[in-house]
């Protein structure tokens, strides 16, 4: 390898770049040619992996946190850090003294119960996942897992989530492009790969979500998070100079090289399966129950996870104020013939990284040894700059200003122009045939086929499952776990995701998903007033000004229903160059994708709330008010509608909605309580009729607001307008129900006895069919 | 006096939070021990009168489910774990507990040369859910308790077969001591747990730790009475 780059020309760094897969820009390469020509020196290829890495869009997000020039309908505003002046922007007028940790460590913290606080992470991890599904997804799980035990000083991870999105399953297999696996041997290795990490590691699957959509096929989407409670006093965490460098868990070796790098660029058919690995919870789950046994002892300062990077990422991050001196020969690895740049770039699984004080080596030695946990003290905090040595040699010496701040900023172009939706069309048919046909949607179907394989009653703490009842087959808006021993407080999750919606406006779609998010969360009992956002991006190629206009619009709708909930993001990632490259060079995009997740303390489970009727007699209410929004709806995608506008966000009602909710739900009111998401007042009527008490409502009783456009019993059953919930009441509180209620609340019916799934306009029967009828197709649709 | 319980944990066992927290409710002194203690001779089981192996994957379960440290209990601790048996204290094997007793030839009594095992459910997967079973109340680890009892299963190795004499013997002896009333996995004659013929060392495949507090229960409409897991654990411990 010539590595002579100091007298390379453009045209040759370019070259370079792309023949070591080091990913970086022309700019991004001067800058690094420069820097050795004035130290007189070359670089070494460790220091120009690590350089690569640590600059690499998936380690350092230089598009979300940098400059970007965009311009809208024509009218031009420049971002210094898009991230901070959108999504963060409304944590500046935020009462935010529930939040412990925002967006600084591996994971955000939130207060749980006195003493103890809630770490939230989610990350994606697509690329392994579309090329090794398997290894892929689990090693996604795996390191979201390592994330949490590396918040703070370690928090237990008490619950995970995982939300997939993939080709249409029944893709024909001569459409399937060379280098692509076809979605359904996607689905199958990616739940399997998630269903053996997560259950054995001893964590609940308790959460989660699959789309579907043929802008998957060449790049499914897989998203993997974490929840973890933590003792407050173990939120911070401080590297102190001359701290021993502890490796802890698996083994080095040479799989995974270049994660990092590879993740940052385009698949092309070409990927390697081998640069994905294959996880090994035994290890992580052994390292794992040690890890919080030392920190309950106080036995170090400070803790990482080796994830994309490996030690290059974990002792770069880590050593950032310290400097670090390093000697690969000291560490294990699982074969001899290991260059120095390998050791300290593999991105191996199962490995964290420890900050331990001398005096205290003993004592982890000892703890490690004795439940055959695998350590090597690699080397020492201190001395200001970032030094590698193998054997005496030294391999890497980079300030740290330099290789956390040197990067050049660049400034991206974004563009933006509304699209003018299109007059509303629905083909009226039967009303009980349209949601017969959402129903049979891979998407709105059960998941119950992928939910069964998760474990998720281990720990013993579930309280609300994705699948209630003693049959366990009434879907939930979110789940409720109870992790403390001796505290009846819970945490709630909910997520919010569709990225149909973004299609038309990436803005609404990111405003809708995170209201829908807070619904499921406070449907189920959390408290939202001390909640926590978390924002998951998978975009396309930002390199194209019209993709990162929608990403600008995406962020900006975050910041929007930030502010309008009050509710801050306190953790997030971004997952960029989505896409695959054909054969002829055309690039396919996955279509923008948000995932926001919520999590909200519960103070009482014995008060969580499920969402299926209860029993006969009860008083049913519509919460809030519909519009007609039937733009790209579950209405709309089953072929019934055309045209039409995607929900927006507003303002003058989420609140009340949301906070009419948590009321009713805190004073015990509420018998059950769906919010309304896609498939509208329909889809959860039926969905809530699946327990098998019957129910009847009448639409009539409701009006909508503004025009419609279109039938009006369309757009009252079918509209996907955002802060609205169906709630149960049992006749004895509709009195305090109601007089709680500032929002529009209006009684639209009643449960009944005989299982029947009843609809009428008036005097106008639209549906009476058998719930179970539904509950069938429901049941069915999606094929294993 | 307080008894002492011993949950013993082995690389990939991750239901020991639960299982020492139920014994801890129905009044037992709790320890999660590391295999490593046991075989280090720092913790000597003859100090405690319940053991309870949890469930999990240990090993990874990577020789079959529960394998790798039936071979501890059969070789490097034959000793004292025989001797435990023996003097009739308490033994219980939950989910990947049962599958390690199982292989550590405990059924139907000592020493049996290994003549029945736990193997893939019939569907091919992992299962999570709620099931109804039938228990003998006759036995003490079930007594007081309804003859219809719902508790979580989860596992994806939990088929109970066996070469024929020794399913008959058991189903003859009445050893079967829990039964699925819908059967989840293709077990011989639904079985979901049996006892020794002793009748101090219980294997089970469902959960009665994940069912210790009433907000558990996923049927929201009629909550049973009584809490059927807790009440196991309280067995065991009275009959310790």
């Amino acid at each position: 390898m010539n590595l002579n780059i100091t007298e390379m020309s453009a045209c040759q760094l370019k070259d370079f770049s792309r023949r070591y897969i080091l990913s970086l820009t022309l700019e991004e390469l001067q800058t690094v040619r420069d820097h050795f020509k004035e130290k007189g020196r070359q670089p070494t290829r460790l220091e120009l992996e690590c350089i690569a890495q640590t600059w690499s869009e998936h380690c350092n997000h230089k598009t979300m946190t940098g400059r970007v020039e965009y311009t809208e309908n024509g009218n031009t505003k420049t971002y210094g850090n898009l991230l901070k002046e959108t999504v963060f922007k409304p944590l500046e007028s935020m009462d935010t003294g529930h939040c412990l940790s925002v967006f600084k460590d591996n994971a955000g913290i939130i207060k749980f119960t006195p003493g103890w606080g809630i770490a939230m992470k989610a990350e994606t991890h697509n690329h392994p996942s579309a090329i090794e599904p398997y290894g892929g997804a689990a090693t996604g799980v795996g390191g979201v897992i390592r994330d949490i035990l590396g918040a703070g000083l370690g928090a237990k991870p008490v619950m995970n989530i995982d939300v997939f999105c993939f080709g249409d399953l029944d893709t024909p297999h001569s459409e399937i492009p060379e280098g692509v696996l076809h979605p359904r041997r996607v689905f199958r290795g990616v739940v399997k790969g998630v269903r053996d990490y997560s259950n054995r590691m001893g964590i609940p699957t308790s959460s989660g979500a699959i789309i579907f959509d043929e802008k998957y096929l060449y790049n499914p989407l897989v998203y993997c998070g974490t929840i973890g409670v933590i003792p407050e006093k173990c939120v911070d965490k401080q590297v102190v100079e001359g701290d021993i460098i502890l490796a802890v868990g698996g083994k080095t070796g040479k799989d995974g090289l270049h994660g990092a790098t590879f993740s940052s660029v385009g698949l092309d058919g070409c990927a390697d399966s081998g640069c994905v690995q294959i996880g090994d919870p035994i290890t992580e789950k052994q390292f794992a129950d040690i890890l919080l046994k030392l920190r309950d002892e106080n036995l170090y300062n400070a803790v990482t996870d080796c994830g994309a990077g490996g030690f290059s990422s974990a002792v770069g991050e880590m050593g950032r104020e310290t400097g670090a001196v390093v000697n690969l020969e000291k560490v294990t690895l699982k074969q001899k013939d290991m260059e120095p740049w390998e050791i300290f770039l593999s991105e191996s699984q199962e490995r964290m990284v420890l900050s331990v004080p001398g005096e205290k080596i003993e004592r982890v030695r000892y703890l490690l040894e004795s439940e055959d946990v695998g350590f090597a003290e690699i080397g020492k905090f201190g001395g200001g700059k970032l030094k590698v040595y193998y054997e005496d040699k030294l391999e890497c010496e980079l300030d740290m200003d330099f290789l956390h701040g040197g990067y050049p900023r660049t400034v991206r172009t974004a563009l933006w122009t509304d699209k003018e939706s299109e007059d509303i069309f629905v083909k009226e048919t039967g009303p009980a045939d349209v949601l017969m046909k959402i129903f049979s949607d891979p998407n709105n179907a059960s998941k119950e086929k992928v939910i069964r394989q998760y474990d998720h009653e281990v720990q013993g703490s579930s309280v609300i499952r994705p699948l209630e009842g003693m049959d366990q087959d009434m879907p939930q808006d979110g789940c409720v776990i109870r992790p403390l021993n001796g505290s009846s407080a819970g945490i709630a999750v909910g997520l919010g995701i569709n990225p149909f919606y973004g299609i038309q406006d990436p803005f609404r779609m990111a405003a809708t998903v995170a209201e829908e998010a807070v619904r499921n969360a406070v449907s189920c009992g959390g408290d939202i007033r001390r909640a926590g956002l978390m924002d998951n991006f998978c975009w396309g190629d930002t390199e194209d000004p019209e993709i990162l206009g929608e990403l600008v619009r995406a962020c900006q709708g975050c910041g929007d229903a930030s502010g309008i909930l009050k509710i801050p993001f306190i953790s997030g990632k971004d997952s960029l160059n989505n896409f695959y490259s054909t054969p002829s060079a055309e690039k396919m995009n996955i279509p923008g994708t948000l995932l926001v997740t919520c999590v909200a303390p519960v103070e009482n489970v014995e008060k969580a709330c499920r969402s299926s009727f209860t029993g006969p007699g009860n008083l049913i209410y519509l919460a809030g008010e519909t519009l007609c929004e039937l733009g790209y709806s579950a209405l709309s995608r089953s072929g019934f509608c055309s045209g039409g506008e995607v929900p927006a966000l507003r303002k003058e009602i989420s609140q009340g909605v949301l906070e009419f909710i948590r009321k009713c739900i805190e004073r015990g009111l509420l018998r059950s309580c769906h919010d309304l998401s896609e498939g509208g007042l329909a889809l959860a009527f039926a969905e809530m009729c699946f327990s098998g008490t019957g129910a009847e409502i009448d639409i009539s009783a409701f009006d909508l607001k503004g025009r419609s456009g279109c039938g009006e019993m369309w757009a009252k059953l079918f509209s996907e307008s955002n802060s609205r919930f169906l709630i149960e009441v049992s006749p004895g509180n509709a009195a305090e129900a109601e007089a709680l209620a500032d929002i529009p609340l209006i009684s639209i019916g009643r449960t009944t006895e005989n299982g029947l799934l009843q609809v009428s306009d008036g005097a106008k029967t639209v549906i009476k069919s058998p719930a179970d009828r539904f509950k069938k197709v429901y049941t069915e649709a999606l094929k294993w | 006096m307080v008894k002492k319980a011993i949950v013993i944990k082995a690389p990939g066992t991750n239901n020991d939070f639960e299982t020492a927290r139920a014994l801890e409710m129905a009044g037992a002194q709790a320890s999660i021990v590391h295999i490593n203690r046991i075989a280090a001779g720092q913790t000597r089981l003859d100090d405690f009168s319940i053991m309870v192996i949890p469930g999990g994957f240990s090993y990874g379960d990577e020789l079959g489910a529960g394998k790798m440290f039936s071979l501890f209990l059969k070789h490097r601790f034959r000793e004292e774990f025989e001797k435990f048996i023996k003097k009739g204290k308490l033994v219980a094997g939950i989910c990947n507990g049962f599958q390690v007793l199982v292989k550590a030839n405990v059924f139907p009594e000592l020493c049996s040369p290994q003549s029945l095992t736990l193997t893939s459910n019939d569907c091919g997967t992992f299962i999570c859910r709620w099931v109804e079973l039938e228990v003998d109340t006759g036995k003490f680890w079930f007594k007081g308790l309804d003859c219809r009892i719902s508790l979580p299963i989860a596992h994806a190795e939990g088929k109970f077969t066996g070469t024929g004499e020794t399913l008959d013997d058991i189903s003859e002896c009445g050893l079967a001591a829990l039964t699925y009333i819908e059967n989840p996995n293709g077990s011989y004659k639904n079985i979901a747990g049996i006892v020794n013929r002793q009748g101090n060392v219980l294997g089970m495949m469902p959960h009665p730790e994940r069912y210790v507090f009433s907000y558990q229960y996923p049927g929201f409409f009629r909550r049973p009475e009584e809490i059927w897991g807790i009440k196991i654990y309280r067995n065991i411990v009275k009959n310790a």
